[in-house]
């Protein structure tokens, strides 16, 4: 066993001691909010990993890596990499009672960097997640009407047809890329604000400062029905889906194993990048949650509890989206036949009836031999059920154009679309919670903001500046920005974040010392599982997925999807190159975070040796005021 | 005489048979597809369909041009297959064997389109003029839309929200400022200052030991 530990002189003083820890217990004289009960802390972790990744990036990630199979790859890596990064970030919260900054600057002067990374990524996730809620709320309320607005397409101006982009694709697409992005042709196009998108996020970001106003106080209450009303309409939509035509076949297509995916790589990778991002690790804000737990928490039992949630959601999730997905296809593999059918009755005046699904191919014969010259001039459509079940996008295009339009074709559609925007929403505004979180805490921990000023306003100030920020979003443009934002704040900086903590714990802090801390926890030390894993398994996995993705992004051509209504391929999405000053914005969004691990470092060893020189100078008797014998403890 | 009727009779069904024919001039080709639109309610294709069909035609053309000659005997069908689809014109018997323009028998069924799918239970799409495009109806739009109401409600809960919060936030910190004067003002705050982690009355208290050998023996004391 590897028993490396790095020399860290003073921890003793920076973290508070069992003994401490015990009368703090004892006299709840901590200053630290706490959790009413047990189920608020479970429910808002739950809350906060269960998210839109599990609705709308898990079932495309299975069904495209070979369905049944990619459970495999995805069991194996939750076992390995998700359930230890989370048993860490919970202990060491539960154990050192502060935020992120807080924690690692504890736990070494120069890690404060590392609290500060969390900060950065949980800032630029919260920003455009917020967005996604802002779209959703829009359809939420435009689901209050029947027939559903994206049902069919507007007509055009002297009432002889549909408008023209609409006819060519589809009313759903056109209702989400012009009715509501309105969006431009280009990332350069900026164009101008979109007033009702606007409006809607204001009201997201409105809901979130409600909801996070004094902190847990009342984001602990809002998790009740946050947490849990996903599962309710996920489960109502499972019964409503299995009583539909398809649906089955759907489900069948996720899951039919393909074994030969499990020997492609980019299957494990996705499988590994699927579990980190889903468990929501290195935002920093499971740390502040558990912090404020009781010392004798069990957190253990809550790593292994969230995560096996987290699995199950996912697999719920998928089994429901598909079963949709199934009914989707099969109607449109109906339609098209039907339209095959047609086109055969009207040109040989068959009588209706008389040609089914079952024996067209005879009638198709039938016809050929009897009228050749007639049958050459027929135009018939390919109609291929997989192909029709291959089209489940991922993503936006999943929850606002595919299941959108399957909503419309399921009777009483407003109902299910109300039901399934709610769903989205609970699933965003939770993980925003521990965004929220995430930036709030370090802030409080840094001590910017003078610790008279009111949480309500720190809060608010916070969510205004986002909210100013988030404009771009709402531009004409704003949705080329959101898939930038998304693909590279959000990404390589968490992985080296993770990789950083859990180095920092087992090395810095010292594997003895954290496994004697959560002994005094939970009363017995971790077991074998726990030691391989902290110590060699996970971090290996974390560098080996951090160095795939880094060398995969770095190599693949940056190109963007644009959605251009004069490109020749029109409705299928045109790949354009990003200009040049995006790529500055890349390096931005995800090398300051990244880099401000480092460059805290350098800061804090500068300083530090700086002041080590002014103090070789006598001893200095330090005088610290304590009110009735508490201490505070200083930086 | 009788010879005469009968070369009479051969002589209109012919010129009939003349007028009413595929892509004749000024004949319209209707598709009709009774089963996809009613399903197990379906009528027949009967003879007494067709008649009402001359009658709804008849009556579209009366409409329109507002004379009342147009007969049902007027509108001749031809050529109706299984599948249900004929050729109709409209002959025009103040002319002798010619047939009204195409134009106007057009334009006489858009204005009473709604009228004849209704008298077939069927729509646009399970009746077809193949040469006639429908006109399709706009959507019923409502004055506000549906969600702006929908937004305002959800901004005026939201807002009552915050200021509910805020204003139970303020009561809170001003009841919690009372307390703490109170208390204060009950038991007085001990101020302990430590020096190098001792309190420093401990250090000040008289009753400490005096060590023997720094007693104070001021002879031994240099005097300046």
């Amino acid at each position: 066993m590897v028993k490396l530990q790095l020399p860290n002189p003073g921890l003793e003083d920076r973290i508070p001691s069992h003994a401490e820890l015990e009368v703090l217990e004892k006299e709840e004289a901590d200053s630290r909010p706490k959790w009413d009960n047990k189920a608020q802390y479970m429910l808002t972790c739950v809350g906060f990993c269960v998210g839109l990744g599990n609705v709308w990036r898990f079932p495309y990630l299975c069904q495209s890596h070979g369905g049944g199979a990619f459970m495999i790859p995805f069991l194996i890596l939750l076992v390995l990499e998700g359930i230890p990064l989370l048993h860490l970030e919970f202990a060491i919260g539960q154990r050192l009672r502060k935020g992120s900054v807080g924690v690692w600057s504890s736990v070494h002067p120069t890690l404060k960097g590392v609290g500060i990374a969390s900060m950065f990524v949980s800032f630029l996730v919260g920003l455009y997640y917020n967005t996604i809620i802002a779209w959703v709320m829009w359809y939420f309320f435009n689901s209050f009407q029947e027939p559903l607005p994206w049902s069919s397409c507007p007509l055009n101006g002297n009432r002889t047809g549909y408008v023209e982009e609409c006819a060519k694709s589809s009313p759903v697409d056109y209702f989400w890329y012009r009715e509501t992005l309105n969006i431009s042709t280009s990332i350069e196009d900026s164009g101008s604000i979109q007033w009702w998108l606007l409006l809607c996020l204001t009201c997201a970001w409105g809901v979130l400062y409600v909801c996070t106003i004094r902190g847990i106080e009342t984001t602990g209450k809002a998790v009740y029905v946050t947490s849990t009303l996903p599962y309710v309409v996920l489960t109502i939509f499972l019964i409503r889906g299995l009583t539909l035509k398809g649906s089955t076949n759907g489900i069948v297509y996720l899951f039919t194993p393909n074994v030969t995916e499990l020997a492609n790589p980019v299957t494990w990778l996705d499988a590994g990048a699927q579990v980190f991002y889903s468990f929501s690790l290195a935002f920093g804000g499971l740390i502040s949650f558990s912090s404020y737990n009781s010392v004798h928490n069990n957190c253990e039992q809550d790593a292994v509890i969230v995560s096996v949630i987290n699995g199950f959601t996912s697999i719920y999730a998928a089994t429901v989206i598909y079963s949709i997905i199934g009914f989707r296809a099969t109607e449109r593999y109906d339609d098209c036949f039907d339209r095959n059918i047609l086109t055969l009755m009207n040109a040989f005046d068959l009588p209706e009836g008389n040609v089914t699904q079952d024996n067209f191919e005879q009638m198709q014969q039938l016809c050929n031999m009897t009228d050749p010259a007639t049958f050459a001039t027929l135009k018939f459509e390919t109609c291929d059920l997989e192909t029709f079940l291959n089209d489940g996008a991922e993503g936006t295009g999943l929850a606002f154009i595919v299941f959108t339009e399957a909503i419309t074709k399921m009777p009483v559609s407003p109902l299910w679309s109300v039901l399934f925007f709610i769903m989205l929403f609970c699933l965003g505004l939770s993980s925003m919670f521990g965004n929220m979180e995430g930036v709030l805490v370090p802030l409080q921990d840094l001590k910017i903001i003078p610790s008279r000023v009111p949480k309500e306003l720190i809060t608010g100030i916070v969510c205004l500046v986002c909210y100013l920020i988030a404009f771009i979003f709402v531009l004409n443009s704003g949705n080329y920005w959101l898939t930038l934002f998304d693909g590279f704040s959000g990404s390589i900086p968490l992985l080296i974040i993770a990789f950083c903590e859990m180095f920092s714990v087992v090395y810095i802090y010292g594997i003895d010392r954290f496994n004697k801390d959560i002994e005094f926890m939970i009363g017995h030390k971790p077991n074998i599982f726990w030691q391989v894993t902290w110590r060699l398994v996970s971090p290996l996995i974390m560098l080996v997925i951090f160095f795939f993705y880094f060398v995969v992004k770095v190599n693949e051509e940056l190109l963007y999807s644009v959605w251009n209504p004069s490109y020749e391929d029109f409705p299928k999405t045109e790949k354009v190159e990003y200009p040049p000053w995006v790529y500055v914005i890349i390096v931005i969004l995800a090398g300051v975070p990244s880099l401000a691990i480092p460059t805290f470092a350098i800061y804090k060893a500068i300083r530090n040796h700086c002041q080590k020189k002014n103090d070789r100078a006598g001893l200095i008797a330090t005088s610290e005021t304590s009110i009735n014998g508490n201490l505070k403890y200083s930086s | 005489m009788l010879r005469a009727l009968l070369l009479t009779l051969s002589v209109v069904a012919i010129a009939h048979a003349e007028l009413c024919k595929p892509d004749a001039q000024n004949a319209f080709k209707v598709r009709i597809s009774i089963k996809t639109a009613l399903g197990d309610n379906a009528y027949a294709w009967d003879a007494n369909e067709e008649y009402l069909f001359k009658a709804m035609v008849a009556f579209a053309m009366r409409r329109y041009s507002s004379k009342s000659t147009t007969q049902i005997s007027n509108v001749l069908l031809c050529n109706v297959t299984d599948r249900v689809s004929f050729w109709f014109v409209v002959t025009d018997s103040s002319k002798n064997v010619t047939t009204v323009p195409g134009s106007e028998v057009e334009a006489a069924i858009r204005m009473n389109r709604n009228r004849i799918n209704n008298a077939f239970l069927l729509s646009d799409k399970t009746l077809q003029f193949l040469k006639i495009t429908s006109t399709l109806s706009p959507p019923v739009e409502p004055s506000t839309p549906v969600w702006l109401i929908v937004f305002g409600v959800v901004l005026c809960l939201i807002v009552a929200g915050i200021v509910f919060l805020i204003i139970s936030g303020i009561r809170k910190h001003k009841k919690k400022n009372k307390e703490s004067t109170e208390r204060e003002n009950l038991e007085e705050k001990v101020e302990v200052t430590l020096e190098n982690g001792i309190p420093c009355e401990a250090l000040d208290i008289k009753a400490g030991h005096v060590n023997g050998v720094f007693a104070a023996d001021d002879e031994r004391f240099t005097s300046l």
